[in-house]
């Protein structure tokens, strides 16, 4: 299979997202770099959450904590740094979403309950926890964390926001991709049974994988406390937005198919549509019941496109 | 045949025969459960359990274990309904906003409709375009969000009103018990027989079990499916009916919060989230459960974070035991 043929979806993504982007040119001219910025900045959280989720579908799970996992990683980061510098706060809330991540793999793992319900299980218990550090929003960021995320790098028009969850997430995923554990992921997703027999180590995959997800959901909630400066203990509505930037991005629930950059296409692809409607003036509301359309029939569109090539291949 | 084996029986140890036990009835350690909690809620403080308390409890249970029905029937073919919360919202909030306009019981009518409206796209999408049912039911949940969101816009200045028979199953109690219950025990008993005595439950056992032998076996799946998602919609418009009448103040979030919770009864009660294997008995244990769960963690005064982590690590302790003992999945 050729390049093209392999990230077919991927490729299909970017070229929507470079459509969509001239459409939000034609209808506000004044689009322009600042515009691009802010829909970087906006999509750091979504970006982060998306990619903790893909991992975790790849190996054939499914992290319905994500979201209070971030709660946590934001209130622990505008805790520390009251007191303590930020690179040793942001260090520790890493650490403190890996271990979190790793919990829940383990859980996952040890108990043989679906994860599915673990990870709903979990997602009281992170909550609970981002309320027990801090109670209401409160806590403070260290300048320079906004700094990071506003205006451009480099050239003018690459948003440094985009260049950070590039950085993070490839300085995280591509060594976990072109390692061993890559592998066993990617083997574990597609067939248990098959991974256990070729010797893969199934069991401390998944938890490495959920670790992953975990680290990621830590970059996420320190994204989250750049953008708005004090730790939010609430969750935010990203659970839902992860699992359908995933699927938009051709990750296929159950696992083994798809990598990370087209989830994340897929996030600005979302954040884009809501920014073209805003634009054009549409109920906010209304933005909602498109979004989830979209989903919804982009995933069909998928199952459809599946089913054909079956079908030719038959 | 006993030649073969001769005394095999004898050779199992307690503990699997317990089990098996467990395993054949799944609701009496589940029950025995609910019991020894209540006790140690009595312990907690003592005179608190009484007549009026059990029936508050019954109460409050009664919306969740009917969420969790939709919850129990979806899982029974391998998919999960996540868009029962704001189904129940709507159809609550369609029923308090149109009563001022059209009566109570056009409006209560309009709001079945919503649910089954939701419940036809569900089965459209899992049945016929073959869509992951969490994925699509979350999706039909965002866009009904963001439809009740517009519908309120419109609706912002017409007023709401409850309907009288709402409001007397929600709050009226008869000899003790809430009046909810004459709503719940037919619909238990619905349910109940749905599941074990027509060949719809079957196709659903069948479904779960092992979908392309039902296939092989004539079963259309996509007719089941469809019909299957509707019945959840109508389960899903009916709580939201109740659960207005309890709480009597329509909201754009009413019932969503019981969303996870029903997951969660319906897992506690011993239903397989591969499908397959459920119970609905099991869930109304359940329901109870994690209401007499919530009552401790209320009485003791915990802040409100420990009392939410607390919550979520019980649910998963009750349901690690429950498959450590009876070994399944």
């Amino acid at each position: 299979m050729s390049f093209v043929q392999r990230n077919a979806w991927t490729l299909g993504l970017i070229v929507l997202l470079v459509v969509l982007l001239g459409v939000t040119r034609l209808i506000q001219p004044s689009f322009g770099v600042s515009g691009l910025e802010s829909l970087a900045r906006a999509s750091l959280p979504f970006a982060f959450a998306t990619a903790a989720m893909a991992v975790v579908v790849i190996v054939g799970g499914i992290d319905l904590s994500v979201a209070s996992m971030m709660a946590v990683c934001s209130v622990t980061a505008a805790v520390l740094m009251e007191t303590m510098g930020g690179v040793p706060a942001i260090l520790i809330s890493l650490a403190v979403g890996a271990l979190m991540g790793l919990i829940n793999g383990t859980l996952v793992v040890i108990t043989r309950v679906p994860d599915i319900v673990v990870t709903l299980a979990m997602l009281f218990v992170w909550q609970g926890t981002a309320l027990l550090i801090l109670e209401t929003p409160g806590g403070t960021a260290t300048p320079w964390m906004r700094g990071a995320i506003t205006g451009s790098v480099l050239i003018t028009g690459l948003p440094s926001a985009l260049v950070v969850v590039a950085v993070a997430v490839a300085a995280v995923w591509i060594p976990v991709k072109r390692s061993k554990l890559g592998l066993a992921i990617y083997a574990t997703g597609s067939d248990e049974m098959a991974a256990f027999r070729s010797g893969v180590a199934v069991g401390p995959t998944r938890a490495a994988a959920y670790a992953i997800a975990g680290l990621f959901s830590g970059f996420g909630g320190l994204s989250l406390l750049a953008l708005t400066g004090v730790g939010e203990p609430v969750p935010g509505p990203y659970l839902l937005a992860a699992v359908a930037s995933v699927v938009l991005g051709g990750v296929i629930l159950g696992g083994g198919v798809g990598g990370l950059l087209g989830p994340i296409v897929a996030v600005f692809i979302l954040r884009i549509i809501r920014t073209i409607l805003t634009l054009a003036a549409v109920d906010p509301n209304v933005t909602t019941i498109v979004e989830g359309t979209i989903m919804v029939g982009v995933v069909m569109f998928g199952a459809f496109l599946v089913l054909r090539s079956r079908r030719q291949a038959a | 045949m006993s030649d073969i084996h001769p005394g095999a029986p004898d050779h199992v140890p307690p503990l699997v025969r317990v089990g098996r036990f467990l395993k054949d009835n799944p609701v009496i350690p589940l029950i025995a459960f609910l019991f020894l909690l209540i006790g140690i809620l009595e312990l907690m403080r003592p005179g608190i359990i009484s007549p009026f308390w059990a029936g508050n409890l019954i109460k409050f249970a009664i919306p969740l274990a009917m969420l969790a029905a939709a919850q129990v029937l979806t899982m029974l073919t391998g998919g999960i309904d996540l868009s029962v919360g704001i189904v129940a919202t709507c159809a609550a909030f369609v029923t308090a906003t149109l009563t001022p306009l059209m009566g109570p019981v056009p409006a209560m009518l309009i709001a079945m409709g919503v649910g089954a409206l939701v419940g036809i796209v569900n089965g459209f999408g899992v049945g016929i375009a073959r869509v992951h049912p969490l994925i699509m039911t979350l999706g039909t949940g965002l866009i009904a969000t963001g439809c009740l969101q517009v519908y309120q816009r419109f609706v912002i200045a017409t007023g709401s009103d409850i309907p009288a028979i709402l409001e007397w199953l929600g709050t009226g109690r008869t000899a003790g018990l809430p009046n909810g219950i004459f709503l719940f025990v037919p619909f238990a008993v619905f349910v109940l027989w749905l599941m074990r005595f027509t060949g719809f439950g079957r196709l659903l056992f069948a479904l779960g079990s092992n979908e392309n032998a039902a296939k092989l076996s004539g079963v259309r799946s996509w007719q089941v499916h469809m019909a299957l998602y509707v019945l959840s919609g109508l389960i899903a418009s009916l709580t939201g009916l109740l659960y207005l009448g309890m709480i009597r103040a329509p909201s754009l979030s009413l019932a969503v919060p019981l969303m996870l919770p029903s997951v969660a009864a319906a897992v506690i009660g011993g239903t397989s989230i591969f499908g397959g294997r459920g119970s609905f008995a099991g869930a109304i244990v359940g329901a109870l459960i994690l209401r007499v769960i919530d009552t401790m963690l209320t009485l003791a005064r915990m802040p409100e974070g420990a009392r939410i982590a607390l919550f979520g690590l019980i649910i998963l302790l009750v349901t690690a035991l429950y498959v450590r003992f009876t070994e399944t999945r």
